[in-house]
């Protein structure tokens, strides 16, 4: 298995890129044999994935594993260095699944302006760039990787996505745009200062030769990098644009795995490689996730739109994730990383039914909803249990990477300061206590959303409108993900058990 | 069965699983398996029983068997008597772990387990068997069976819980299964606003639990085993201070899931679901869930609260409140339900103000026989609105005189009453008495005096409700008969619990079985074993005798007390009190037209406001400002310098239309253009001059 170990990471990245490849040769009026090569190529890499899991070395998950390590731009120093470790693994794994899922509920879904061929080339794209960003080691191979996701996901809002679609596809670009320059030039001065673009290098050099003024500004620069991507209040406001307009799959993907580039960022480069900084951060950025928390549901609650509410509600989940990354406890980055698939298979569940009522009914006004439990009781009990799931509900799977996330801002790493120098215990309990409140405020929007939705008698304007309920395609692309969030939330230790050991020693790189 | 009791909720899981996917087909509408798996449960739970009263008369005969050396010294014997060291059976498999430690699932059998298992099983049994009569025909039956099996799945995970969080997962999702069977029939925007008002209520206060959960395992030494939990709540393990937190937190979880004041308001809007389920979830098992947890996790109530110091506590208070809100509140309603659902918030108020004064025993004694009568007057409550009032709930418009139709249920409902007033020697009076010798003998005695106070109040509310239901003229519609079988059949079954369960503890004859076999021994603080208080015993009777007679003289409508009638239409004072209670305290208002309308009114939109216009604002603006700056630079710097031919290219905003053309006018690759461009040369110059 020799040859699969030093290749298989490659592969993972670049067999998409192969298909991407074929289906261009393939005429556009060609639409299955486009849609065929596009599932066999998802399904492929899947298998790669699979195998990886197969030969993955679980007893020593904390070691970067299946290391390719070639020169590639050495002008620059630039190295192809991926790897994959126990923090990598159920990123890499969560891509490669949903982007199949994605192809499968595309099958006979695409949007307008349809044209196949171009939307499965722009998904296949994105899975390169999504799967290459776990695996990438080398800080200008990671850029390059993030930037990649930015264009298919551009044009598959700016082409198939809604009415406002120009204002938020440009909104989108230029937005992350701005984070990822800022970005590089934080990748920049790390390698004038410590001569190496390669990430295992930087984190076992941990930042001792920066001064701690100079830690802080670099940081600030992936700070904002990431934090645009997560996204993080107050930089979020691209996002509820971007998921409004773009098309039911561009929504799903944007919610399953582009939002998580940016915590990964932070757990992969950030907090390892400057860890001085990262203490100094950790409460401001705690106070922003919190923040986010709060405000996200308030948004929520204001919406009429019910992909809208969605969208905030990412926001306000992703609050989650990041307090539990500021404490840079295990407890908290382990939360994040459960939290990251957790909310990748609730939220992208949401947006697929999101996207089939909008097909259905024509609307996503919850104003003219209502009774989908008697127009569709299967889609209406999907609705509901996702609904369930979002909202923390224990035995599914958001719990896990809620409760734990809470559970680790009551004691954060004791390197942290408290805001404005305080206590970091009394900082990060009253996060605690924020977040908590923040439960309850997600339960209501969403079992707000479900009543409005699902609840109720048929608005007269769809009384007797013939809705189809759950269809053969759109049963295949979810019940993986259903079965998924509830697998997870009854046995937890799948993902735990393998992001602990890495995750542990990870925090104790971020605690020198 | 105590080694395999993980079997015990998995059954009714699997019973849930095959219903919702098989019940449609079954002949009876999958109503077969649900009765069929919690008749196993209710089977192992009572082979678990045995075996566990087993296991305790065994260490009677052999003391001090070697569980003592591994507990250390955090075990206290019994009231200081000498007892048998009986340890609770645990299994445990990994469930997830994080920072390197192995967080376990698993169950902890003890007597309270015991307890709780044959109570919800049976509970559970007979709801089932009554629900095939009384759902019959209903829209979503098989639905109804589905939530019923999973219901009790939830339940059982929660009592047979290991640790605390598989505790909260048991307690959050039998929140779920009240949800959905409050919402039941979630046709009527009603009863879907109910199910929400339930759902999101209790979540208030899984604020504190959550919490709470989170304070005891830092306190515990970051563990969330129950018995480690209570070990060092004993041992003041870091401090008194945690402690208190801890239990302050989870006392407000209790609130919110145990319907006590000031979170009680969820549980009377809750009778919006089915009639079985208001016995089984919104009486008998779920709302005790968070006495459960205070039985359960007892050393942290008693040492952060103190409650061997005597006075006064924060949950003794809560408990003493609710007894007299929930009580008062009884009286103005006209639903027969509402009537329940009030006297259940009362009685579980006497349960919480148990475990605040000491009263482990009394307070976990009531739960068990109130499950008793109160699913029994519940259910009885159903018959009639099956049977006699035309599906009515309304006491004065569509019931009276139905005693005379429905004999079984009138004479099984009375029995209930009787028991929940606290008759000799019914269920109610023992359990009742248990928790006030406790608390008198313990330096509680104004507590004790709150529940004699609350003991009239339910004498007398319980008799308006039984003269409004049953006796006078029949003032329906409806041609009243008795109910079939499968609802008269669970009504005698628990009647006959409701006369008989008392005597389980009842210390009057010297009869101490519940506590023997209940009580934890491990890692459980000393409490209180009060004597038998004959003056107590005796006033607490007669005043109940006293209410029910004074109540039925009233309600006789006797020219004694006629002068009464009407007071509350003359009496200024009387009429304020009256209108005080018929608006619920105007805790409804304040929680509902206030908080909630607060929320996702001014301040959700005010949130989205600023969202758009000022966050949002500033987006735009910084957007709007390089596109000024760079259309300056393209007038000014591109057209006057550069070569013409790019500007035929770069022609500016689309006036085409159409967003390819859009992108095609190159800002955005401009953008990225100038970006690329001016890192990669930044990039480069610091090579060259490294």
């Amino acid at each position: 298995m020799n040859w699969f170990q030093e290749w298989a990471l490659t592969l993972a990245i670049f067999l998409p890129a192969v298909g991407l490849a074929i289906i261009l040769l393939i005429p556009k009026a060609e639409e299955t044999a486009a849609k065929v090569v596009a599932l066999v190529t998802t399904l492929a890499t899947l298998g790669v994935g699979i195998g990886v899991i197969a030969d993955f070395n679980f007893d020593a998950s904390s070691r970067l594993q299946f290391t390719a390590n070639e020169p590639w731009i050495d002008v620059i120093h630039a190295r192809y260095h991926l790897g994959v470790d126990g923090i990598a693994l159920p990123l890499l794994i969560l891509s490669m699944f949903v982007t199949v899922l994605c192809v499968i509920y595309s099958w006979n879904h695409f949007p307008e302006p349809h044209n196949p061929k171009a939307f499965l080339a722009l998904i296949l794209l994105l899975e390169v760039g999504m799967n290459g960003t776990f695996l990438a080691e080398d800080l200008i191979l990671f850029f390059i990787f993030f930037e990649i996701v930015l264009l298919p996901m551009f044009f598959m809002i700016g082409v198939w996505g809604g009415p406002n679609r120009e204002y938020a596809s440009i909104k989108f670009f230029l937005f992350t745009l701005f984070g990822s320059a800022l970005m590089l030039l934080g990748f920049l001065a790390l390698f004038f200062l410590e001569g190496t673009f390669q990430i295992p290098l930087l984190t076992a050099k941990g930042g001792i030769n920066i001064v701690r003024i100079t830690q802080n500004l670099i940081f600030a620069g992936l700070f904002l990098g990431f934090a645009i991507k997560v996204p993080m209040f107050p930089f979020h406001t691209w996002l509820p644009d971007a998921h409004t307009e773009a098309p039911t799959v561009g929504s799903v993907l944007l919610a399953a795995i582009l939002l998580k580039l940016g915590v990964y960022g932070f757990i992969r480069i950030a907090l390892p490689i400057l860890p001085k900084a990262a203490h100094d951060w950790a409460p401001w950025i705690g106070l922003l996730a919190v923040i986010g928390i709060i405000y996200g549901a308030l948004c929520c609650l204001a919406q009429t739109d019910m992909k809208r509410l969605i969208a905030f509600s990412s926001v306000s989940h992703m609050g989650f994730v990041m307090l539990g990354v500021a404490t840079l406890t295990t407890f908290g980055i382990n939360a994040a990383i459960f939290g990251m698939v957790a909310h990748g298979l609730i939220t992208g569940m949401l947006f697929f039914i999101a996207g089939t009522m909008q097909h259905t009914y024509g609307t996503r006004e919850m104003s003219r909803l209502g009774g989908l439990l008697k127009q569709a009781p299967k889609m209406g009990w999907i609705l509901g249990f996702t609904v369930m799931a979002s909202l923390g509900l224990p035995g599914l799977a958001g719990f896990w990477g809620e409760f734990p996330a809470v559970l680790s801002a009551y004691s954060p790493a004791h390197q942290v300061m408290g805001l404005f120098g305080g206590n970091a215990d009394v900082t990060f309990r009253i996060f605690m206590v924020v977040a908590a409140v923040g439960t309850v405020l997600a339960a209501g929007y969403l079992l707000w959303m479900y009543q409005r939705v699902a609840f109720g008698e048929p608005t007269p304007e769809f009384a007797d409108a013939h809705i189809h309920d759950v269809s053969i395609y759109e049963w295949i692309a979810w019940a993986p993900m259903l079965i998924g969030i509830l697998v997870l939330g009854i046995y937890p230790d799948i993902i735990f058990s393998v992001t602990d050991p890495t995750v542990t020693r990870l925090t104790q790189l971020i605690g020198r | 069965m105590l080694d395999y009791a993980w079997i015990i909720p998995v059954i009714p899981a699997v019973s849930f699983a095959l219903i919702l996917f098989f019940g449609k087909k079954m002949p009876r509408q999958g109503s077969e398996i649900g009765i069929i798996s919690v008749l196993a449960t209710f089977v192992l739970s009572c082979v678990a029983a045995v075996e566990w009263i087993q296991r305790v008369n065994d260490a009677a005969g052999k003391e001090g068997m070697g569980v003592l050396s591994a507990f250390g010294k955090g075990f206290i014997l019994h009231g200081g008597e000498h007892e048998a060291v009986v340890a609770p059976v645990i299994h445990s498999v990994t469930w997830w772990q994080n920072g390197g430690i192995k967080f376990s699932v698993g169950t902890q059998i003890d007597g309270l387990a015991v307890m709780m298992l044959f109570v919800v099983t049976l509970i559970s049994l007979l709801v089932h068997i009554y629900s095939t009569a009384y759902m019959h025909g209903d829209v979503r039956y098989t639905y109804f069976y589905a939530a019923l099996s999973l219901f009790t799945a939830s339940m059982l995970t929660l009592i047979v819980a290991e640790n605390t969080l598989q505790l909260v997962v048991g307690w959050e999702l039998v929140g779920l299964c009240s949800f959905m069977l409050i919402g039941h029939w979630w046709e009527e925007k009603e009863n879907t606003n109910a199910a929400m008002k339930a759902f999101l209520t209790t979540r208030t206060g899984d604020i504190g639990l959550m919490i709470g959960v989170i304070v005891t395992f830092f306190a515990a030494g970051q563990t969330f085993n129950i018995v480690g939990i209570n070990h060092a709540a004993l041992n003041v393990r870091g401090g008194h201070t945690i402690w208190l937190v801890g239990a302050s937190c989870l006392l407000i979880g209790i609130i919110g899931k145990s319907g006590q004041f000031p979170l009680h308001t969820w549980l009377p809007d809750a009778m919006a679901g089915p009639t079985p389920v208001s016995a089984l979830i919104h009486a008998a098992t779920m709302v005790v869930a968070g006495v459960y947890l205070g039985a359960r996790v007892y050393s942290v109530f008693w040492e952060g609260f103190s409650i061997s110091a005597g006075g006064m506590n924060p949950m003794a208070v809560i408990g003493a409140i609710t007894i007299i809100i929930g009580a008062g509140l009884a009286f103005v309603q006209d639903d027969i339900k509402k009537v329940l659902a009030y006297s259940t918030i009362s009685q579980l108020g006497y349960m919480v103000m148990g475990l605040g004064v000491g009263a482990w025993t009394g307070a976990v004694f009531h739960l068990f026989t109130h499950a008793f009568f109160k699913a029994l007057l519940f259910l009885g409550a159903g018959s009639v609105s099956h049977s006699g009032s035309h599906h009515s709930f309304d006491m004065k418009k569509d019931m009276g005189g139905l005693r005379k139709y429905m004999p079984i249920t009138f004479i099984t409902f009375m029995i209930g009453s009787l028991a929940l007033a606290g008759v000799f020697p019914l269920a109610g009076f023992w359990s009742k008495d248990e928790i006030l010798a406790t608390a008198g003998q313990g330096g509680f005695e104004i507590f004790t005096v709150v529940g004699l106070i609350g003991a009239v109040l339910t004498a007398a509310y319980m008799t308006r409700c039984i003269w409004l239901t049953f006796f006078g003229e029949y003032r329906g519609h409806g041609h009243p008969h008795e109910s079939p079988r499968p609802i008269t059949g669970p009504l005698v079954v628990l009647a006959g619990f409701s006369i008989v369960a008392g005597l389980a503890n009842a210390s009057a004859f010297g009869i101490e079985e519940f506590a023997k076999y209940v009580e934890p021994r491990v890692a459980f603080p000393p409490v209180l074993t009060p004597d038998f208080d004959l003056t107590l015993a005796a006033v607490s009777f007669a005043l109940v005798i006293l209410s029910l007679g004074i109540a039925s003289v009233f309600w006789l409508d006797r020219k004694e007390l006629r002068a009464l009638k009407g007071l509350t239409d003359r009496n200024v004072a009387a009429k304020t009190a009256h209108h005080f209670l018929e608006n619920k305290y105007y805790l409804d208002r304040l929680y509902e037209g206030k908080i909630v309308a607060g929320i996702k009114g001014p301040v959700a939109n005010a949130a989205y406001w600023v969202n758009q216009h000022v966050i949002d604002g500033v987006v735009n603006l910084a957007g709007k400002g390089t596109t000024g700056l760079g259309r300056l630079v393209y007038r000014f710097v591109d057209q006057d310098g550069i070569d013409g031919a790019v500007n035929g290219i770069a022609n500016e905003t689309g006036q085409a239309g159409g967003l390819m053309t859009y992108i095609q006018t190159g800002r955005v690759q401009r953008y990225a253009l100038i970006l690329f461009g001016s890192v990669g040369f930044l990039a480069l110059a610091l090579v060259i001059f490294n």
